[in-house]
Formats: C-alpha cells, structure tokens, sequence
C-alpha cells in the first residue's frame, strides 16, 4: 500500500487570513495527502514542533503579511537544528520574485506566490517526494 | 408579452451553438439568459422599491443622491511609521480624497505594541504603528479634526483607537460631538472570516455595546460600527453568503444593545455598513438594493424603530481585493473600474478603490492617485451619478434583487435555527459555508471553468514585474520600538498602573469601559498595556483548526 505524503499546513506570525491555507489544505487532502491544519498565528518553533510530532514529509507556512523573510529563515534555522533535511519546507504567500529567489536559495523548497496554480503546488509536492523520499524508500 | 416570439426566441434559442463557458456569476449562481416582463408579474412600485430616501429604501438613502453629495472618495491608507502615514494622508487629501480612512498595521490590529516579541519582522509592514497615543498625535499631525472625516479600520482593540482619536481630538480644542467618521468595530466578523479577533464573543459584545452607548451620548456624528460583509467576501464567500451573514451580525448588535436597553432610534441611525464590489457587475448592484430593502423592513417590523434614520442601511464600499492578480498588474485597474461602477450604481454613500499594485505590496502613491483618479472619473465624466438607480425596474436586476432578498431571507432561518449568530459561530456554520464556496471558486479556476485574465488565461509568456513596489523600510520597527522606550521614561509611570488597575475594575465590575481607557490613553498607557490588561479579565478566544 502507498503511503500518504503527510502535509503541514500552517499559518505563521500574527496574520489571521486563511482563506489560502484552508483552500490550500483542503486541495492536497483531495490530491490524496494528508494533510494537518496547524492553525492561526503559530511561531516557527510551534511548527517544527507540530512537524516533528505529526510526522510529517512537508511543511508548507501561508504568509500574507509580508513577515516572510523574518519567518521562513527562523523555520529553516529549527529544521536544520533538528536534522530534518529529509522534510521539505515549502510556502506560498504574498511574495515578489525576488523574495521568493532569496528564500529558495536560503533552502527552502519552491515556494508559490499569488496566481499560482494549486494543481502544479500538488506536482511539486509529488516529485519531490519521488526524487527524496522514494529514493530512499526503494 | 407576444406568446408567438417568446416561443419563436425560446427555440432559437435552444437551437443557437453556444460559447463553451459557464454563464454563472462570480458566486457560481446560473444567471437568466435575458430578463423578461413576467419575471416582475408581482412587481408593486411602492412596495418593492419606494422612493430615495424613503421606506424601503430600495433605490437609495438620499432623495437626491449624488446630485446632493457625491460618495466620499476614502482611501484606505496606512504603512510604517505614523510619519509616513500623515504624509499619505496630506498626499491624498491634496489629490482631491474627500475622507480619512487608517489602516493599521497586524501588531496593532492584533493588540500588541511594537516591542512585542510577535511584532518582530511585522512592524508597519500592513499598516501603520500605533502603540500610543503619541502616535496617534503624530499621525493627525495638520490634520484638523473638526474637519475631516475619519474612519479607523480596528476591530478588537477599537475602544482604545477610538480613546486615542478622542484625546488627540481634544487636544486640537475640538470636542467630542464634532468627531465625524466611522471606526469598523465588528468582532463578529472576525471569528467569522479575518480572524482578528482577541478576546471570547460575549466581553468582545459587552466592549461594543459600552461603545454605542458612550457615542449615542457623546459623539452623535459618529458611526459606531462598520459592520462588514468586505471581509466575509474577501474569504471566499458567496455574494448571497455575504449579504446574509452582515446583515445577520448587524442585528446581533442591534438585539445585544436592546438587550442593554438602549432607545433603537437613538443607536440605530449611526450604525453603518461596509460591503465588498466585487467582478460580478448585477450580481453586487443586486446585492447592495437587497440590502437596504431587507434592513429596511426588519428594522421597522420586527424591531420597531420608528424614525426613518434607523431603517437607512448606509454603506461604504471597497473593491474586491482578492480579485486583483499580481501578474499583468495594470489590468487591476481596469477591475478596479468595473467593480466602481457596480458600487455607485448599487448607491454606495463612500467609496475606496485598490491600487493595482495591491497583490505585492501596499500602495505605491503612483497606484493610489490612478485608484483614486478612477473614483474622479467615475464621478466627473460619465454621468452616471447625475441620475438615481438607473437599473430600477430592469426585469434581470429587480429579478436579481428579489432573488438575493429571497436568498438571505433563507439564511436568516437557517441561523436562527442553530440559536443565533454566536452559536452559529461556535459552530463553525459560517466558517464552513465560507470555506466550501472559497474552495469551490478555486477549483473552477483550477479547471478553467472560471477565467482569471493573465492568470490562467491570456498569461504573458516570461512575465516581468515592472511597476514601482512600495518598501517598508527595517528602520520603522526600530523607530517604533525606541519611541516606546521613550514614551516609557517620559511618562508618569505610576499614574498609567493606578489606571490600569482601575481598567481592570471597571472590566470586572461591568462598567462602562471608554471613560477609563480616555483616561489611560491619556496619561500614554500603550495599546499593549491596556489589551493584557483586559486579557486578564475577558481571557483569549481560540478557534477549532477545521479547514
């Protein structure tokens, strides 16, 4: 039986819009992940936390409020503290261009800015997964 | 109608080819091909529509509408320091804005001032920073009180924006009953759809209440609540879903200050709304003639208000943010003028227009002055404003406006049934509605059921964003933050703890809150100092993580 990639959907700093993570979550728990809500106005270290405990393959942090280049570099500093390399840190948001270079360069995954298209978030997901995980599964 | 080409049109119709699209409105309703005579057979002038400025209100609140006073052109404004807020505000006023509108940034929205530990990276980067009533005096810097008309975009913390304004107010030697403009002030939305909330429903209701009440008495030129659909929409609700579900919280805040046992036809005629304009053109004019006649009937039959200021629903109207695309960001303007005219032709009393910029950044002043020169043309080179609801008595929109009448009245019940708007919130009924059709609409996007022009159609190849961003600069939360501490040793520290106490009391002992907290903006207690102070009382709301 295939395992289900396990997703954290999260929201992170004080912005309180979920319209996105909700439609996000709601998308790759039809696409066949599973998927677990962290929740409004969690801190980087309450979302490693959940992602430690829940196990799961992919953190994916909502960001609208502009904070994401003082919130993804902390998430990333706690993963590489807790040796989670094998865990993909992925996000979408309000961000340019070039934030969105500067963070993937820093380690995070691709991250989906406005218009994106959930469908190819959900390719993403996937691949990644085959390339990393499978790799090592097989 | 002539039976003989109605049957004739109706075959040709089935036999016509038809476009390969979806002829649904923005909500995912199917819209009626074409409006005919015999969808109003139960049409009745006077009972459906009435004249402008009287019951029901259907086609406007004045009786001369723009013809008297065109909408007030409001931008919403705010980012960084209160510096460059009032620099903003001067800029637009300059342009020719008629009123005041203060966005504020998360942190202040949220309760917590710029040292905050949650505020880092967050500083003045939606809005801006205000922490004390320094700011605030530094923000209405020039700006005469008894002027202009402010509205404050705040939520759960507005008691002390509002003490903040009134103090500043003060001292420009302008008093209270001069204060025009509006402050949002609508928690139940927030559990319901911005999720900006702080405190639980019932002490955020009692705050809200001991607002209208203190303003009934002190400030009759100002608007008490905002109470919002803008937000619900912007969640990914439907029109019908929207209307129902503001209306239905208005009249929760109507039943809770009966329930005070303040007059109606004291309160009511300074309650006032905020509604979204979104793309679909009929569907919101629809929307906005709905509203005023279904406000109309409830508050003269079922709550008995007997002066005609009390049955006037009054709105402001902003575009609908979360149609804007960030790729080709100039077709924003385009929307942004569509969505305009929706919201004079459906007889907004104020209006804001987004910027195009808007899906990557807060206003650039070259993107507010075209969102604001889009009101200017609207009001000034259509005509569209020198005549009352033109779209009266069209067969679709009154069609239209009798379905949405229809729709929110099966919303009402539905509410009702699940004991009112605070237990539906409990129960995540509005969450779960607004949840499913903001996924719905995603999906038909996904599926291309739903073009979004530049986005999933007519995209340009290797797109390169080349219009001006706004910046916030880092300097802003070091700014805000030493400002703090020197607020800190300025002020009279042991007078800010007796009065916090004395918050504390009044919080426990069911007071009034808003003499006491003028009383801590005063003497510079921060906005921080006095939300944990009543956190202390009232607890934090959390919600069930559901999607």
């Amino acid at each position: 039986m295939e395992k289900k990639i396990r997703v954290l959907v999260a929201k992170a700093g004080l912005d309180g819009h979920d319209r996105g993570a909700k439609v996000v979550a709601s998308f790759f728990r039809d696409a066949g992940f599973e998927v677990i809500y962290s929740g409004l106005r969690q801190t980087p270290q309450m979302i490693v936390d959940t992602a430690i405990q829940e196990d799961v393959d992919v953190i994916a942090i909502s960001m609208l409020s502009g904070a994401h280049m003082t919130i993804f570099p902390k998430v990333l500093d706690i993963m590489k503290k807790n040796g989670m390399d094998d865990v993909l840190l992925t996000g979408g948001g309000i961000m340019s261009e070039e934030d969105i270079k500067k963070l993937e360069e820093m380690g995070t995954g691709r991250l989906f800015g406005p218009g994106s298209s959930l469908t190819e978030a959900v390719e993403y997901i996937k691949d990644w997964y085959a390339k990393t995980r499978g790799a090592k599964e097989s | 109608m002539d039976e003989k080409a109605y049957q004739r049109w109706k075959e040709e119709v089935a036999k016509a080819k038809t476009r390969d699209a979806k002829f649904i409105t923005a909500s995912g309703e199917p819209v009626e091909l074409m409006g005919t005579p015999d969808m109003l057979k139960d049409f009745d002038y006077d009972r459906d529509l009435g004249f402008p400025g009287q019951f029901p209100f259907t086609r406007g609140v004045h009786a001369n509408m723009y013809r008297g006073r065109l909408w007030t052109m409001r931008q919403f404004a705010g980012f960084g320091t209160p510096e460059d807020t009032n620099a903003r505000f001067k800029y637009l006023l300059e342009n020719g804005q008629t009123g005041l509108s203060v966005a504020f940034d998360l942190p202040t929205l949220m309760g917590r001032d710029a040292d905050d530990p949650w505020s880092e990276g967050e500083v003045g980067v939606c809005g801006v920073s205000v922490s004390s009533l320094r700011d605030m005096e530094i923000l209405f810097d020039g700006i005469p009180l008894d002027k202009v008309s402010t509205s404050m975009t705040i939520n759960s913390p507005a008691i002390i924006l509002l003490a903040f304004y009134a103090a500043v107010a003060e001292k420009q030697g302008v008093s209270q009953e001069k204060l025009r403009g509006t402050i949002q002030n609508d928690i139940l939305k927030e559990y319901i759809a911005q999720k900006e909330y702080i405190f639980p429903p019932q002490p955020s209701m009692r705050i809200i209440v001991d607002m209208i009440e203190y303003c009934t008495e002190h400030m009759p030129l100002w608007n008490t609540i905002s109470i919002s659909g803008y937000h619900i929409r912007e969640a990914g609700s439907t029109a019908l879903q929207e209307l129902a579900f503001t209306l239905a919280d208005g009249f929760a805040y109507i039943e809770a200050a009966l329930e005070r046992g303040l007059d109606i036809d004291a309160f009511a005629p300074r309650l006032s709304f905020f509604f979204n304009s979104h793309n679909d053109f009929f569907e919101e004019i629809a929307k906005f003639r709905a509203a005023r006649r279904i406000y109309a009937k409830r508050m003269k039959e079922k709550y008995g208000a007997k002066k005609e200021r009390s049955w006037m629903l009054r709105f402001h109207t902003q575009t609908a943010g979360c149609t804007l695309t960030a790729q080709q960001p100039e077709n924003n303007i385009v929307r942004v003028a569509y969505q305009a005219l929706a919201a004079v032709l459906g007889g907004t009393q104020s209006l804001h227009t987004n910027s195009m910029d808007e899906t990557l950044a807060l206003p650039s002043e070259k993107a507010v002055k075209i969102a604001l020169r889009t009101q200017q043309i609207l009001a000034y080179e259509t005509g569209v404003p020198h005549t009352i609801d033109p779209l009266a008595g069209s067969y679709f929109v009154e069609d239209l406006t009798n379905k949405m009448e229809k729709g929110a009245e099966e919303y009402f019940r539905k509410i009702d049934e699940l004991g009112g708007v605070i237990p539906a919130i409990e129960k995540g009924f509005f969450q779960k509605e607004i949840a499913r059709a903001a996924y719905q609409y995603q999906v038909e996007i996904e599926n291309k059921d739903r073009y979004i022009v530049g986005v999933n159609a007519f995209k340009d190849k290797d797109e390169k964003i080349e219009i001006p961003l706004l910046q916030i600069s880092p300097e802003t939360e070091k700014r805000q933050v030493e400002r703090l501490k020197q607020l800190k040793r300025d002020r009279n520290n042991a007078r800010v703890e007796t009065l916090l106490k004395d918050l504390k009391q009044a919080a426990i002992e069911n007071q009034n809150l808003m003499p006491v907290i003028i009383e801590c903006a005063k003497a510079y207690a921060t906005v921080g100092e006095m939300v944990n102070t009543l956190k202390e009382v009232f607890g934090e709301y959390q919600e069930p993580t559901d999607f």
